[in-house]
């Protein structure tokens, strides 16, 4: 037994030792980047791919694969912004909440299509992703939906210790979804589904009923990633985020997450998410041009995935 | 062989083993799974590097450093998993890694008159050198790669359970081939867990436990019960044991049940205390009879009574109404292989294991360990992935999961399938146990194409055929003889 949970540990430890080499290999290059202000920098950046990429966890884990995220952050930042401003000129609170019953709809559609027609979550992500895309351009015409008002100039934003709350949000939720994951008969239940879907049905799990959970679910996280996102740019900007998709299934895949199914931590897939900022905020830093920076996190990304293939050997 | 010694970090899986096989001698070799077969063939055919002794081929050192090495040798091995590219054809397949050549390029007709020669052991009409691998059928596949060692010119080849994704007359053809093989001279060590095949087959068969050989018999001498007394280290006196069977009230009443194609109104009664065998050939209809009683496939028309009561059927409704089934296809229905043996026992009631959908891992880890000890699961731990596990040891696993969930029925589908014979030993004393237990007598029906065991651990048995399933006679009554004659549709109905 303690040799299984050295091997869940180590799962772990694999993604964290690489985020902690990388860190200090661009902090030896450039000692700004041990600064309190860039560490908190790297944290904050990691909130939109970071809290996206805990419910994408979740679908990969239930077997499934998701496309259209960064999609549906745009449409759902277009949807904040919107209500934002005038006419309506809603509440933070109501702009939050409604935002996030936004993008849990969305995730409903895909898990609702999946589901229903019993078809490939990659062939219908792949088609929402351009619906939500689509949908986002035509509601604002194609130009972005700009805020009455200055964002980053809020100040009640720095929650406690001098950290965003954003980040504090991001935070509980890897926290909370952790131990939905581990604690919890909807958790098991992901689990089985994603592993062998024939076995979850035979021992009377509703396949149909987690796997709508779990997309929406990814979808009203995606809405929180989407009104941070908004946020940082003070407009709903129905072009942002493109692309966007590919970085967050990155970090659940180097978080240790199997894309056939059944495996994956939340933890794993925020360490992840943290690398690939890491990576990003280093090579600026170090004014490393962005093409190449690009070719450098194409790098980790496969070196991840041979490592963890050689973990799977020797089990 | 001689003092062969292989570990894997800590675990010793082969301490000096010694073997010898005869010219054009069958040597089988028996063992539960994880004793030690599949590494020592490994070794055999250069899959793996020993860490210790030596092995010589007609008394010339042989030390093959992979399997091409191997085959150069004299060894060929025919895995489990077949080995073949279902994207080149059969001529392409028998010569692959050796293709003749000219020049740069492969030549072709060379190849085809490597694989003519080789296919002409066999005599089957769909194996043609330019047929597409992928469109054969697996015991086609099995000829081709015989095929490939039978072309390098091989002495010595290896079958690691051979039959087991085999039907029964191919079975038939493999032997009649492995007897043509041996009167050729060429020696076979044939990896089995059936011991009828082994009495088929072998002159002489070698029991390996936990890495060493515990002893080679005669086959013509030695008793099943001597067999597994040897494989799992200690005495058993009866395969199927059997303690006096009470039958209580009725469990299932089943009226006129049709599925969508099978089966055919069928009829059964059950009741506390009793085991129902099904017998019948693959694609009669027994798993999709009980698919339809589990809710798992379409019921066109008929009742089913649990308990007495006609209820909805889904199978989450019949795990509630103390119903369980145990799928034939362990690996790609009955586990989730990479979840834990905890998670995959206590799957179907979650609920118990916490209040309000929370869930306590150390209560299902619990009470895995329980049945990991009842029913002698050998693995690290109930937080080890379930995959991990040997096919004798996740189908026990598979097998808790009925125990823990605590249900009154039990459908077994060919619960003893492909596993050891000491797993099955063990499944038969579980068996035993719950119909007996004297609080509260479960009743089981069993699926199994394998007819020994049904004689040895039901109280009646049924046979299906084309759909239809015959009443259930007591098996005090039958004959394999009897059974067969239904099954292959010679007779309408048992005697």
């Amino acid at each position: 037994m303690s040799s299984t949970h050295l091997k869940s540990a180590l799962t772990l430890l694999g993604p964290f030792i690489a985020l902690l080499v990388v860190y200090c290999i661009f902090g030896m290059m450039n000692s700004a980047m041990f600064s309190k202000d860039v560490l908190l920098g790297l944290l904050t950046q990691t909130v939109i791919v970071g809290t996206a990429a805990i419910g994408m966890t979740l679908i990969i884990i239930a077997g499934g694969i998701d496309l259209s995220v960064g999609s549906i952050i745009a449409l759902c930042g277009v949807f904040a912004a919107t209500l934002v401003c005038p006419p309506y000129s809603c509440s933070p609170p109501v702009v939050f909440l409604a935002t996030i019953a936004f993008g849990a709809f969305c995730g409903f559609v895909n898990g609702g299509l999946t589901v229903g027609l019993r078809l490939l979550p990659f062939i219908i992500t792949l088609g929402t992703m351009q619906i939500f895309r689509g949908a986002g351009k035509i509601v604002t015409k194609g130009t972005p939906v700009s805020l009455p008002f200055d964002v980053t100039s809020y100040k009640p934003w720095m929650g406690g210790a001098g950290i965003p709350w954003g980040v504090w949000l991001m935070i509980m939720m890897v926290i909370l979804f952790t131990l939905i994951l581990r604690y919890t008969r909807f958790g098991r239940h992901i689990f089985a589904v994603g592993s062998n879907e024939h076995t979850a049905t035979l021992c009377g799990v509703n396949v149909g009923k987690v796997k709508l959970f779990v997309y929406m679910i990814s979808g009203a996280l995606a809405a929180i990633s989407a009104v941070m996102n908004m946020a940082k740019s003070s407009q709903g900007d129905p072009t942002t985020a493109v692309g966007m998709e590919l970085d967050i299934i990155a970090a659940v895949v180097i978080g240790g997450a199997s894309l056939s199914g059944g495996e994956g931590t939340v933890l794993g897939a925020f360490i992840g998410a943290l690398l690939m900022t890491t990576i990003r905020t280093g090579c600026v830093l170090n004014s490393i041009p962005t093409p190449v920076t690009e070719v450098i996190a194409g790098v980790i990304i496969i070196i991840a995935v041979i490592i963890d293939r050689l973990r799977h050997r020797k089990a | 062989m001689r003092g062969i010694r292989k570990t894997f970090g800590p675990t010793i899986a082969l301490g000096r083993v010694d073997l010898e096989v005869f010219p054009g001698e069958v040597h089988a070799l028996v063992g539960e799974n994880g004793a030690g077969k599949s590494t020592l063939m490994k070794i055999l055919s250069g899959a793996y590097l020993p860490d210790g002794g030596e092995m010589e081929i007609d008394g010339k050192i042989y030390h093959p450093r992979n399997p091409l090495d191997a085959r150069a040798g004299g060894v060929g091995m025919i895995y489990q998993e077949l080995s073949i590219a279902p994207h080149l054809t059969v001529e392409e397949n028998i010569v692959l890694g050796m293709e003749p050549r000219r020049g740069p390029f492969v030549n072709r007709k060379a190849m085809r008159a490597v694989a003519l020669e080789a296919l002409a052991h066999f005599d089957h009409p769909d194996i043609k050198p330019e047929t597409l691998a992928g469109n054969l059928s697996v015991s086609a596949l099995q000829l081709v790669e015989i095929g490939r060692s039978l072309a390098m010119g091989c002495k010595l080849l290896v079958f690691d359970e051979p039959t087991s994704s085999l039907a029964q007359k191919d079975i038939e053809r493999l032997f009649a081939l492995i007897d043509r093989l041996k009167a050729q001279g060429i020696s076979i060590i044939y990896i089995s867990h059936f011991l009828e095949e082994v009495k088929r087959l072998a002159s002489r068969l070698t029991v390996l436990r936990d890495g060493l050989v515990i002893g080679t018999r005669d086959v013509a001498t030695v008793t099943p019960e001597e067999v597994v007394s040897m494989m799992v280290g200690r005495e058993v006196e009866n395969l199927y044991p059997r303690t006096r069977h009470v039958q209580g009230e009725k469990l299932l009443e089943i009226r006129d049940l049709s599925g969508h194609e099978k089966p055919q109104s069928l009829n059964l009664d059950l009741h506390r205390g009793e085991v129902i065998g099904i017998a019948g050939l693959v694609g009669s209809g027994r798993t999709e009879f009980l698919r339809a009683l589990f809710g798992l496939d379409a019921v066109k028309s008929g009742t089913i009574l649990v308990s007495g009561k006609s209820e909805t059927a889904t199978p989450r409704d019949r795990w509630q109404q103390g119903v369980g089934l145990l799928s034939e296809n362990r690996k790609e229905e009955g586990l989730a292989l990479n979840l834990s043996i905890a998670d995959n026992v206590t799957l179907t009631c979650l609920d118990r294991f916490g209040r309000g959908g929370m869930l306590s891992p150390k209560k299902q880890r619990a009470a895995t360990s329980q049945w990991i000890d009842r029913l002698g699961i050998k693995c690290q731990g109930p937080a080890q992935p379930v995959g991990a596990l040997s096919g004798g040891n996740q189908q026990k696993a598979a097998f808790a999961r009925l125990l823990e969930h605590d249900v009154d029925v039990l459908l077994l589908d060919e619960p003893t399938r492909g596993i050891d014979i000491a797993a099955k030993a063990r499944i038969y004393e579980a068996i035993n146990e719950v119909v007996t237990d004297p609080k509260r007598p479960r009743a089981v029906i069993m699926i199994s194409s394998y007819l020994p065991e049904l004689l040895g651990v039901c109280d009646r048995i049924a046979v299906m055929s084309q759909g239809k399933l015959t009443r259930a006679a007591p098996v005090a009554n039958l004959s394999p003889h009897d059974v067969m004659l239904v099954a292959t549709g010679k007779t309408a109905d048992l005697p």
